[in-house]
């Protein structure tokens, strides 16, 4: 009897997929991922060849996208280290979108199709609904209708005044993408319908806005001479796109929307980027988990399990650093070993444990798994949940590289003095705001020639790289006048970098 | 109920417009990368896609991002044998020795963007502001190729071809025609049965007769088809004969001991570039190779460059040959004759004046274009001279150049059909 049971609980084996074995797994897979509280975006599966997957790569995995000659390039680029064998596509492809789309590769196993399922579909899928950036930052139901609006007004755009102006602008705004983003203030969400209908109306009230910056009547007479001299803006401002769309003297109204597309884009990646560890780490553990669980409830061989074991301890190796495979730590395995170590620190924590998490400690692991997903980013989750067990197994140190002393110098290291200052190097290391540089415009010059002053606050000594110049020439196309760049040091010391425009 | 959506025959190239658009934007830098490629490489592989490297930093994007320099503290894993505090040289060769600029193997830099184009894309951009010289002649060869295209709509035809919009326009047509008489009728008689009802009520015979004949109309009304089979329509189409542009290529090559492997590598590209040109301008193009010593004959390809026969010199003959061919085979004006020559220009004296009767007088009447290279290191000897009178006399027809190494071979192709 039991082993008929068995039997009729196998789900499809072999490695040829079909749509009803996948309809199977993913039914299989769902159940457990409920069963574990993992809420989720419904999603839908679709299946694509590989030209299908490279093209998805050129366009950052949207399903619809404006085009520009980079993607080409990243196309190409794609297509060449595939051809030469160099980099294998990577399995899957998941968007944050409502329903969450995931795509699955023709070329790939039924048991390599249950792995992306549980990985992306479940995992990624119930990251993207859980998180705090993400719930703040994008508006998953919008998204897909938001890059038909942008790909249909950008070709309209090339229609009317030309592809090489439309690309034109859009190099520029792209070189300007990673400072076009709002770190502190919430974006508001997305709406298909509301752009539509506010588009137009925008375009004329934000010209008269601008006029109204540039107005040349005679000054009213008692006007207070502070404000005369003020600074504009008041406030330093963050985020360079946001400023040029609503302040450039010259440009046009299409050129604004424009700018706020890409702006709106780079905005909507942007939590992405910030939480790389956590979401691979957690949709990583969730694969691993839920299909372990299948093996438990005796629904797969153990056919399947070797070769999904053997796709995931790929992913998640971590070369030491002096291996020629080394090129930086590897998110998957950082952030599985992680969420698995934060498990153990809850079913069966240690003394350290104890001493380092008291909250967590013999707490319920799910509960405690739901609150660190909502709740933090790659910075804070690791400054947080990183045990000094883990980074005794990672073996991590410090290296310190001060260009002003002749030898590099190793810093906090794997044991007891260390583990605090260590995992706060760690964490500084996925910090955005010490990764990129620190940018804001400072100044414009409304009474004389309209010059722009953009300031870098320096960190560490960090100068800006070389090619600033450029990314300058960039900014002074949109603006229309020259921009100047300074650099502040912490002690307040300003120096001019250069000048464009 | 979770759903699955097969995507894989949706349209794949996605990507085109982006693709094309990156090849529009560095045309330049493809352009000569193309160039520079054809240099290196054998010409045979130009028929498929060609991997191209362009300088990355052209293509840079650059934004804003912190150089080297300051104070950097990074973490890594797998500590083996540091303890904190303790100091080191830092490494030479900076990052592990993945340096910059390292010129690889095979000839692209490492700081290449290397990319593969496809055939088409190569061509294009290969064979950009060359054109072929002489208008072609377009025929109505022998063998005709025919086309369907769309002539109207007839009365009869197979079930697959009915041509709905005509059909159910001819339809509504007929039903308004045929049905417009009763229809005026049943008005009239309406509106009499509601005057004699008001006037005289449901007793008047009259009204009992009134009401039977709308019955009747009502019946041949309905009688009338929705659709009849005299409506149908279907779609005409007709063959019509399609004019081909066929060419026929002569490759003339001397295989006389003088002509080393090397020269005849040289031929062979040469002639390489020609076919593929011809290629892109004519749908359907034959190939005649005739090679000679002292006689002339015609061979396959295969023979044609890798035979190891020698012998002495008599250019003439593969002349003759050539006029024999087109005489027997390419007759009659239906064919766009090429001829491309290689030699090495070593010729008896005689000969060489007999080939200037041949081309000046013969052949040259029938060809849109005869090109004659000449690969030879040394001072031209008397063959090129008489070609030159040839040259004198047939401008725009013929073309003659000089080759010495195989990187000559695309300045002097590009030369010769440069567009005018």
């Amino acid at each position: 009897m039991a082993r008929k049971k068995t039997q009729t609980l196998l789900l499809p084996g072999g490695s040829e997929w079909s749509f009803s074995a996948i309809e199977a797994y993913d039914e299989a897979i769902g159940r457990i991922a409920r069963d574990y509280g993992l809420d989720c975006y419904p999603h839908q599966l679709e299946i694509i060849s590989t030209e299908q997957m490279m093209d998805a790569y050129a366009s950052i995995g949207m399903p619809v996208y404006y085009h520009h000659w980079s993607f080409g390039k990243q196309f190409l680029a794609t297509e060449s280290r595939y051809k030469r064998g160099s980099m294998g596509l990577a399995y899957e492809i998941v968007i944050n979108s409502d329903p969450c789309i995931a795509y699955l590769m023709e070329e790939n196993t039924l048991p390599m199709q249950a792995l992306v399922i549980a990985h992306a579909a479940y995992g990624h899928n119930s990251f993207f609904k859980g998180n705090h950036l993400f719930k703040q930052w994008t508006a998953a139901s919008a998204i897909i209708d938001y890059l038909v609006f942008a790909r249909n007004y950008i070709a309209e755009c090339e229609e009317r005044h030309g592809v090489d102006a439309v690309e034109q602008l859009l190099d520029s705004c792209h070189a300007l993408m990673n400072v076009g983003v709002d770190r502190y203030k919430r974006a508001p969400r997305l709406s298909i319908t509301k752009e539509q209908v506010r588009q137009r109306e925008r375009e004329e009230y934000l010209q008269t806005q601008v006029n109204e910056l540039w107005r040349t009547l005679p000054p009213v007479l008692g006007r207070d001479e502070a404000v005369e001299t003020a600074r504009f803006p008041r406030e330093p401002e963050e985020n360079l796109l946001y400023f040029i769309e609503k302040h450039a003297p010259l440009l046009e109204p299409w050129q604004r929307e424009v700018v706020r597309i890409v702006r709106k884009i780079a905005q909507y990646f942007h939590p992405q980027r910030q939480t790389q560890v956590m979401n691979e780490g957690w949709a990583t553990f969730w694969h691993y988990t839920l299909l372990n669980t299948l093996y438990d409830e005796g629904r797969v061989g153990d056919g399947f399990m070797f070769e999904f074991l053997q796709s995931h301890t790929n992913v998640v190796y971590q070369p030491p650093y002096n291996s020629q495979w080394y090129s930086s730590i590897n998110p998957y395995a950082l952030g599985f070993a992680m969420w698995r170590d934060l498990r153990r620190i809850c079913e069966a924590p240690t003394d350290e444990d104890r001493a380092w998490f008291p909250e967590v400690a013999g707490s319920d692991w799910r509960t405690t798994f739901q609150f660190a997903m909502h709740n933090f980013k790659d910075e804070s989750f690791i400054a947080q949940y990183l045990s000094p067990r883990l980074m005794r197994e990672f073996r991590f140190f410090t290296v310190v590289d001060d260009d002003s002393s002749p030898k590099l110098k190793v810093g906090p290291i794997h044991d007891d003095q260390g583990y605090h200052a260590l995992r706060q190097r760690l964490a500084d290391q996925y910090n955005l705001g010490s990764r990129e540089p620190n940018i804001q415009v400072w100044d414009m010059d409304r009474r004389g020639d309209r010059t722009l002053t953009l300031r870098y606050f320096s960190y560490q000594r960090r100068p800006l790289d070389t090619d600033f110049a450029e990314v300058l020439g960039h900014v002074a196309r949109l603006w229309g006048f020259p921009v100047r760049l300074e650099e502040q040091t912490p002690s307040g010391q300003v120096n001019r970098l250069g000048i464009s425009g | 109920m979770i759903r699955i959506v097969d995507r894989r025959l949706d349209s794949k190239n996605k990507s085109s417009v982006n693709r094309s658009r990156f090849i529009q934007r560095f045309k330049g830098q493809i352009r000569k990368a193309v160039a520079d490629s054809v240099d290196r490489s054998g010409i045979r592989d130009l028929a498929e896609g060609k991997r191209i490297g362009i300088p990355g930093r052209d293509i840079a994007e650059p934004q804003f991002s912190t150089g080297q320099g300051g104070v950097r503290e990074q973490v890594l894993p797998g500590n083996d044998r540091f303890s904190s505090g303790e100091t080191f040289d830092r490494p030479s060769g900076q990052g592990g020795g993945r340096g910059s600029g390292k010129a690889s193997p095979d000839g692209e830099g490492q700081d290449d963007f290397v990319f593969t184009l496809t055939r088409d894309e190569f061509l294009d951009i290969f064979f950009e502001e060359l054109a072929l010289p002489n208008l072609l002649k377009r025929h109505l060869a022998g063998v005709t190729e025919f086309k369907r295209v769309r002539a109207g709509y007839s009365q009869s035809g197979v079930p697959t071809n009915i041509n709905l919009v005509r059909t159910m326009r001819g339809a509504a047509g007929r039903r308004i025609a045929v049905g417009g008489a009763p229809r005026e009728r049943l008005r009239e008689l309406q509106a009499e049965l509601d005057r004699l009802l008001s006037l005289n009520g449901e007793g008047d015979p009259e009204v009992q007769r009134v009401r039977l004949e709308i019955q009747a109309l009502r019946r041949r009304m309905d009688a009338v088809p929705f659709i009849d089979s005299f409506d149908l329509r279907y779609n005409n189409h007709v063959r019509v004969a399609q004019p081909t542009t066929q060419a026929v290529m002569f490759c003339l090559m001397d295989i006389s001991g003088s002509m080393d492997e090397q020269k005849k590598n040289i031929a062979k590209r040469f002639f390489t570039l020609l076919y593929l040109f011809l290629n892109r301008t004519y749908e359907h193009i034959d190939v005649v190779f005739i090679r000679h010593h002292t006689v002339a004959e015609e061979v396959d390809e295969e023979n044609f460059f890798h035979s190891r026969e020698t012998g002495g010199t008599v250019v003439s003959s593969a002349l003759k040959l050539m006029q024999r061919v087109i005489e027997t085979r390419y007759a009659g004006g239906l064919w766009n004759v090429y001829g491309a020559q290689a030699s090495d220009g070593d010729n008896w004296l005689e000969d060489s004046a007999l080939c200037y009767h041949l081309l000046h007088e013969q052949i040259l009447d029938a060809t849109q274009f005869f090109a004659y290279i000449e690969i030879a290191e040394d001072t031209p000897q008397n063959l090129w001279e008489e070609y030159q009178k040839v040259q004198a006399a047939h401008q725009g027809v013929f073309a003659m150049r000089r080759i010495k190494a195989v990187s000559d071979i695309y300045p002097v192709f590009h030369d010769l059909f440069k567009k005018r």
